[in-house]
């Protein structure tokens, strides 16, 4: 540790720290464009200049280490001045256009310009300008604004893992670009425009769209993965303008998904508003009560085992458990939430958990993946993964379709016959993570989502169990699931009851009236003819078109709803507008039709939802944090690995950019999908 | 406004770079400078083999964006960073160039001493219409260079890697048109200047006479 004292406020700060970090921890704020916590130093826009007693000239306190007994002024006239000096550097070549540029009212340089800049400009030449880059759908460039500070090329490099950018040329000619005129192949890639201190990389769609100061702020959760992504929601009036990332140290860092950034014109298109009720073939415009009382009629002597219900990826837990409720005093014992068939095993939740939690990835030593591409299923849990793999030498085994993950990884096979081989030992792999002290799996969906799923499921346990993945102190075996909702409805217990039907069985007439809540990844034109179908959701996608009834819902955006995210932290969105129309939230619609049909649910308000989301399980009532598990338990799942197939994985995700009714909706995405699609299957080649 | 960025579609670049056999030897004693992990290190006498196998295979040395990639490849970098470098080191030409380069130095001492006459010579005789243009018949490409470093045999002109020095406007027409009959004239002074002697042979030390005049020390 090295004492350090920062305008007479005497830190300690470890060896080895910066002076930037000094002062930080002395409360002294130093202005900065180029510096970044998450990223390397590059110490090239000198705004962070300090004076250091002893030290002859200003130093940039971002690049300098500090030393024991330094003796730190960051308010000088010396630093002043030279901080004024290099502010008027930068603005050489800056241009003026504050007032059409997108980043006015949270611009960095508009900040420390007020600051330190002067009021007229002693530069009479012209400024230099710079061609405008093509970065593809998501991320606008105006380079004349760039002030050089390459965030944006370490970012690419090392936080993104796709090293595109660079700055090319040098002196007055110098520009950041890709140099060949390429979209930016990243998932990650709308993170560029929040690090960009100037306007120079601003997001596309919402070029021109609105000032920050318009803007209404809620904080919330992002459900289009199941990273559980804390986000903040901008809204003004009746619409979601833009989605930014929330810090969450536990959870994203401070990143965020394109897909979770720019799926929200989605939320504006194809949304149910109002009650549809199919007649002679032909859905027609209904009231509530007139929807209502045709699902009533509908139940009308129908017996338990012939109701069903499916929870879809975007369900939230207050709904699926009044649903589970309602369909448990219709007497169904046919509910799921495994649309896609995934073997999930819920007795245990470790079974089923991201056990080793995000940030706890940051502590293994060995790494095997079973059937998933963690880019796509979870891109910013992947770059948790390649920040691990930043930090030193972490051998990384996969198994399934070979795919550019943004880092080293080896592919030691494309199925289950891998698995084997690591079991018998016959794989080199198997003596790395026999040598490592903690080693990790992830199994994706895409491993179980198959046949032989619970046999791989079992195989994946048994390879936790042999190699000391499971421990007093480290859990080593993780699920890794691409639906928001899957946790929570695994929680809850939103699956077969006793006799109960499964998805499967639910479908090709296996019940008589099947309730889908936001159900629409399952094959809708599997459902039984006379399978008389309620669909409540909030986009008029697959399910919607199967249905005899809709039940316009609310999407994440317009309700507060707790989900679980794929490490089991449960955590709660906030409704930044109202639904449109007549679209209610998810909870009070079940909660209205029990009324209706006389079994009416113990439940009046949020409150008391969440009161029987505790009493269901005890991971409801404690939100955003998540207990670290040990696993002391070896019994595995009661699948037997012996009934392992050859049939290759196949990813779980065909498209990146649509995987839900939102992100389908929406024409970014498809825009996305249009111009990254190829690439990214030369990438998966 | 300035533009870096190379066009892909462009089509003077060539689809395909490899490199020749004696690329090839001269790249593995290269590499063998490095240790593994920083053959990246490389890039620089990579991307000067690139452009000296062009000039040496299709008479203009200059290195297609094919070349950055397989040397991306070779070192195990990205792209980007080969055009990182390539960019920006003005020596290597990213646009096919004539066979003689010509590279004049117009920084004061070499303008002092009349690199105004050696450029116009350029422009009468090679045929070439200003800086970075290249003549009709594909010999000449004439690029203004900051200071070669040989002021004191000042003006200079540099043909491919060679300098010519102590020009005028009559010797550079005297050069080029050499060049185009396919002559290579001895690099160097084109006054008899002994490297970077005096003009006119040596000045001090000349003789016998200034030692006899200072008897050695006891």
């Amino acid at each position: 540790m090295a004492k350090v004292t920062v305008d007479g406020v005497e830190v300690e700060v470890p060896n080895g720290a910066s002076v930037l970090q000094a002062c930080e921890l002395a409360g002294r704020e130093i202005p900065r464009f180029c510096y970044h916590e998450r990223l390397s130093v590059a110490g090239n826009c000198r705004m962070c200049l300090v004076e250091i007693e002893k030290n002859p000239k200003p130093v940039a306190s971002c690049a300098f280490p500090v030393a024991d007994g330094m003796v730190v002024k960051t308010d000088s006239p010396m630093v002043r001045q030279s901080r004024r000096g290099v502010m008027e550097f930068l603005l050489i070549n800056h241009p003026l256009d504050c007032p059409i540029c997108d980043q006015g009212g949270e611009c960095d340089l508009q900040d420390q310009s007020m600051a330190y800049g002067m009021d007229h400009s002693r530069y009479h030449e012209n400024k230099r300008a710079v061609k405008d880059k093509d970065l593809g759908p998501l991320v606008k460039t105006v380079m004349t604004r760039c002030i050089q500070c390459t965030r944006c090329i370490r970012f690419a490099q090392e936080i993104a893992g796709v090293p595109e950018l660079g700055a090319t040329a040098r002196g007055e000619n110098m520009e950041i670009g890709t140099y060949v005129e390429k979209a930016l192949s990243s998932e990650l890639s709308g993170n560029l425009i929040d690090i960009c201190p100037v306007g120079a990389l601003t997001s596309k769609p919402y070029a021109f769209v609105a000032r920050p100061w318009e803007l209404t702020k809620t904080d919330s959760i992002d459900v289009l993965d199941a990273v559980g992504t804390n986000i903040r929601i901008d809204a003004r009036g009746s619409e979601v303008l833009r989605i930014l990332p929330r810090l969450n140290e536990d959870v994203n860092e401070e990143w965020l998904a394109d897909k979770a950034r720019f799926s929200l014109d989605g939320l504006k298109r194809r949304r149910l508003d109002r009650p549809w009720l199919r007649r002679d073939g032909k859905l027609v415009a209904v009231s509530w009560q007139e929807a209502f009382a045709a699902i009533a009629q509908r139940l009308q002597g129908l017996s338990g085992a012939r109701i069903g219900a499916i929870a879809g990826d975007l369900a939230d837990a207050e709904s699926m458990v009044a649903l589970k409720d309602l369909m448990t005093g219709l007497g169904s014992p046919n509910l799921d939430c495994r649309q896609r068939g995934e073997k999930l095993e819920a007795t245990r939740r470790d079974f089923y958990c991201f056990n080793t939690t995000i940030a706890g990835i940051e502590e293994t030593d060995a790494l095997l993946l079973v059937g998933t591409n963690p880019r796509h299923e979870a891109p910013v849990l992947n770059a948790r993964i390649r920040k691990r793999v930043l930090a030193g030498s972490l051998p990384i085994a996969a198994i399934g379709a070979a795919a550019d993950l943004t880092y080293g990884a080896e592919w030691i096979g494309d199925g289950p016959a891998a698995l084997r081989a690591l079991l018998a030992g016959t794989h080199g792999f198997s003596s790395v993570l026999s040598a490592a002290k903690r080693p990790m799996v992830i199994l994706g969906q895409g491993a179980v989502a198959r046949a032989d799923g619970a046999a791989v499921l079992a195989a994946a346990w048994e390879i936790a169990a042999r190699f000391g993945m499971l421990g007093a102190d480290w859990h080593g075996f993780n699920m890794l699931h691409s639906a928001a909702a899957r946790v929570g409805a695994l929680d809850l217990g939103f699956l077969p009851g006793p006799q109960g039907k499964d998805v499967a069985a639910m479908l090709g007439g296996g019940v008589d009236l099947l309730w889908l809540l936001g159900a629409d990844e399952i094959d809708t034109d599997a459902i039984g003819a006379g399978t008389f179908v309620v669909y409540q959701g909030h986009h008029g996608d697959a399910g919607a078109a199967r249905a005899d009834v809709i039940l316009p819902g609310a999407a994440y955006t317009e309700k507060s709803a707790t989900y679980v995210n794929t490490e089991g932290r449960a955590q709660r969105t906030a409704a930044a507008l109202h639904p449109p129309g007549e679209a209610r939230e998810d909870w009070k619609i079940l909660r209205a039709f029990s009324d209706v049909i006389g079994r009416r649910l113990p439940y009046d308000d949020l409150d008391a939802v969440r009161q029987r989301l505790g009493e269901a399980h005890p991971v409801f009532t404690r939100t955003d944090t998540v207990p670290r598990l040990a696993c002391t338990d070896m019994t595995g799942p009661a699948g037997d690995s012996g009934g392992l197939s050859d049939a290759p994985f196949v990813p779980f995700l065909a498209d990146y950019y649509r995987t839900d009714p939102i992100s389908r909706t929406s024409p970014t995405m498809a825009e996305c999908a249009r111009t990254f699609g190829p690439a990214l299957m030369q990438a998966a080649e | 406004m300035t533009d870096q960025t190379d066009a892909g579609a462009d089509s003077v670049q060539p689809a395909h770079f490899a490199f020749d056999a004696d690329s090839e030897a001269e790249i593995s004693r290269v590499l063998a400078r490095y240790p593994a992990a920083k053959q990246a290190s490389a890039v620089l006498p990579l991307l000067y083999l690139a452009q000296r196998q062009m000039g040496r295979l299709t008479g203009s040395a200059w290195v297609p964006r094919a070349a950055m990639d397989e040397i991306a490849r070779r070192l195990g970098i990205a792209p980007i960073r080969v055009y990182e470098v390539a960019t920006f080191y003005t020596m290597f030409q990213l646009r096919p160039v004539g066979r003689f380069h010509l590279q004049v130095c117009t920084t004061t001492p070499c303008w002092l001493r009349g690199s105004d006459e050696v450029v116009a010579a350029c422009r009468r005789t090679a045929g070439v219409g200003g800086f970075g243009e290249t003549s009709a018949d594909g010999l000449f490409t004439m690029t203004e260079v900051e200071c070669l470093g040989a002021c004191v045999n000042a003006p200079i002109l540099q043909v491919n890697d060679d300098f010519y020095e102590d020009l005028d406007g009559p010797r550079t027409e005297a050069l080029l048109t050499a060049l185009k009959r396919g002559e290579v004239p001895p690099p160097g002074s084109t006054i008899g200047r002994q490297t970077s002697a005096p003009e006119g042979g040596p000045q001090t030390l000349v003789g016998p006479a200034l030692a006899a005049a200072t008897p050695p020390a006891e």
